[in-house]
């Protein structure tokens, strides 16, 4: 294959159809293609920094959390087998490689919006009931089962399940938009839109790096999330088709505003074990102290309350999740009440670890009665992929 | 990529090759005289190469044409497994934007790219066989003015445009969409830049 020129080069390197010729020429250019003329990809203006969509796990889960993010959860057509389905998601992480990288995808009817691109990532998720619609039940890990309903949950089977994910999130909701219509209209020949969930949290600049955002009930919200790529807590190891993937478990939480408004500040921290001002858990000072479960008032109570939020969200054995989620703010009804609330983004290794967490929670929470779970669904999210690949190859192809 | 999966269609599908970039001078009947020499490595290249999804009847196809090399590289004609295929441009010269064969192929100047896009040239397939579903990877040859061949894959994805009929004896069907493509194109020049990035 003659080498292109460097002007030609990075185009060339971003199309499904050269990709797939000439593995170690295809590798040297692309560095060219994803980190471009200045460098690393934090460009000088902000809204143009891309987060590389090729790698060995997929971006948007250990990615800095991006202003905006959009959950969409497709339903499959009848009818379709294994490799009409790998077709599609081979179009779709084409849209994806593009997108992230600021260019249009290909028949781009908006080419305009793909830049900036402000931060894209777009993350490929497959449901429990798509390997047996597909036949290939024995492709699915053993260790993926789906999230159980549980007592303190309303849900909604509008908001529930799904067969395949598509998570886009950015800087900036028009970026957002265009990359989730792109990719709905590239996978409508073989699935339906069942639902979709649109968020958006603090981020930079808004707040500081790392900086914990705060969530709609006006806590900050994610102060003892792990590291994501702490060992052992969201990418599972191993040399199988998941090994550098993850699972998702997404709830849509509703939080019951009024009665939550009705609480006293004093309560509300007493209901989950944290000053709301700072984030400090009760016991200590600063937002990242330990919490010390043992601390005793003058009545000799736990100064952090057995059933406080953060108390029954640990499991003793120390097993932890990752949480990633959106605030969600929709419609106002004419009395002015409102449905808002949280798409809780859980990223874990073994969904287990968040079966029990839940299960822990749903047993004793003070929290309970002013959240309520409406919506429920969980996905695989398989390992990414190199230049030439698809996100689902290790499962799909 | 597990080009066994994939719905690879056409003539090289055997060859387990879902896209190949070289020229050469083997061919079908008409260049067995071209096959006898051996082949300069001619430069052009293909990029973004695109097929409109369709059930029967025409399709259009897209592609970037890069040509690095310092000479003129002329596109003569095009086939496929699937459909013959005529080179197609987008002309203005009655009033309203008609499709039609473009005669003297696709040229490609030295050192210079040539966009094949909704509303200006493309491929025309004419007859499909069978039905290009999304995702699809079809087969395409082009046949340059010298002899050489080129032989490349576009990926089908469904597109908006795929409803309108190319009647060659109709022109005035044209009117509307021509009009509407023909405004959407004056949005494409910043394609122009892609190839300085």
């Amino acid at each position: 294959m003659t080498d292109p020129s460097p002007r030609l080069s990075r185009r060339g390197m971003l199309t499904g159809g050269l990709a797939a010729v000439g593995g170690a020429a295809v590798a040297s250019t692309a560095t060219l293609a994803l980190t471009g003329d200045d460098g690393p990809s934090a460009a000088a203006e902000p809204s143009a920094t891309t987060v590389p969509f090729h790698g060995k796990r997929q971006a948007g889960v250990a990615t800095a959390p991006q202003a905006h993010g959009t959950f969409v959860s497709l339903a499959m057509k009848p009818d379709v087998d294994v490799e009409r389905f790998a077709s599609v998601l081979r179009l779709l992480s084409q849209d994806a490689e593009r997108l992230t990288e600021g260019l249009p995808a290909l028949g781009d009817t908006e080419p305009e919006l793909a830049k900036p691109v402000n931060r894209l990532t777009i993350t490929f998720g497959f449901g429990h009931a798509l390997f047996d619609k597909l036949g290939i039940a024995d492709r699915r890990p053993a260790d993926f089962t789906p999230v159980p309903e549980f007592e303190h949950d309303q849900l909604d089977e509008a908001w529930n399940g799904g067969d395949v994910l598509l998570q886009i999130c950015a800087d900036d909701p028009t970026t957002v938009s265009h990359a989730v219509r792109m990719c709905v209209k590239d996978a409508r020949s073989i699935a339906e839109v069942k639902w979709v969930m649109r968020g958006f949290r603090q981020a930079p600049p808004v707040v500081e790096p790392g900086a914990t955002p705060r969530n709609l009930m006006g806590q900050l919200d994610g102060t003892a999330n792990p590291d994501p790529d702490d060992e052992g807590v969201v990418w599972r190891d191993g040399s199988d088709s998941m090994a550098d993937g993850t699972t998702l478990v997404i709830r849509r939480i509703r939080a019951e505003m009024e009665a939550w408004d009705a609480v006293p500040p004093v309560s509300k921290e007493q209901i989950m074990g944290r000053r709301l001002d700072t984030g400090a858990p009760l016991t200590g000072e600063s937002e990242h102290d330990e919490p010390d479960f043992s601390v005793t008032d003058h009545l000799h109570l736990p100064v952090i309350a057995p059933n406080s939020h953060i108390k029954r969200a640990r499991l003793d054995d120390g097993r932890r999740i990752f949480r990633r989620a959106y605030n969600y703010d929709d419609h106002i009804l004419s009395d002015g009440t409102g449905d808002v609330g949280l798409i809780f983004a859980a990223y874990q290794a073994d969904i287990g670890t968040f079966v029990d967490i839940q299960a822990q929670l749903d047993a004793a929470d003070m929290l309970n009665a002013y959240v309520t779970a409406v919506g429920s669904a969980e996905f695989l999210i398989p390992p990414g992929c190199e230049e030439g690949g698809w996100v689902g190859e290790t499962l799909f192809g | 990529m597990a080009i066994s999966n994939s719905r690879v269609r056409g003539s090289l599908a055997a060859l387990g090759m879902a896209a190949v970039l070289t020229l050469s001078a083997c061919g079908g009947a008409e260049t067995e005289a071209a096959a006898d020499e051996p082949t300069e490595a001619a430069t052009l290249t293909v990029e973004d190469a695109w097929v409109v999804t369709a059930d029967d009847g025409m399709t259009a196809a897209f592609a970037v044409f890069n040509n690095p090399s310092d000479t003129d590289i002329v596109i003569a004609s095009a086939e496929c497994a699937l459909s013959p295929m005529e080179l197609h441009e987008m002309d203005m010269s009655s009033g309203d934007m008609v499709m039609q064969e473009k005669e003297d192929g696709f040229t490609i100047p030295a050192g210079e790219s040539h966009i094949l896009e909704p509303g200006g040239d493309h491929l025309m397939l004419m007859e499909l066989s069978e039905p290009i579903l999304a995702g699809d990877e079809v087969e395409i040859t082009l046949h340059l003015v010298d002899g050489e061949q080129l032989v490349f894959t576009a990926v089908a994805k469904d597109f908006a445009g795929a409803d309108e009929e190319y009647n060659h004896d109709d022109h005035g069907d044209h009117g509307d969409h021509g009009e509407d493509e023909h405004d959407d194109h004056g949005d494409h020049g910043d394609h122009g830049d892609h190839g300085e990035e």
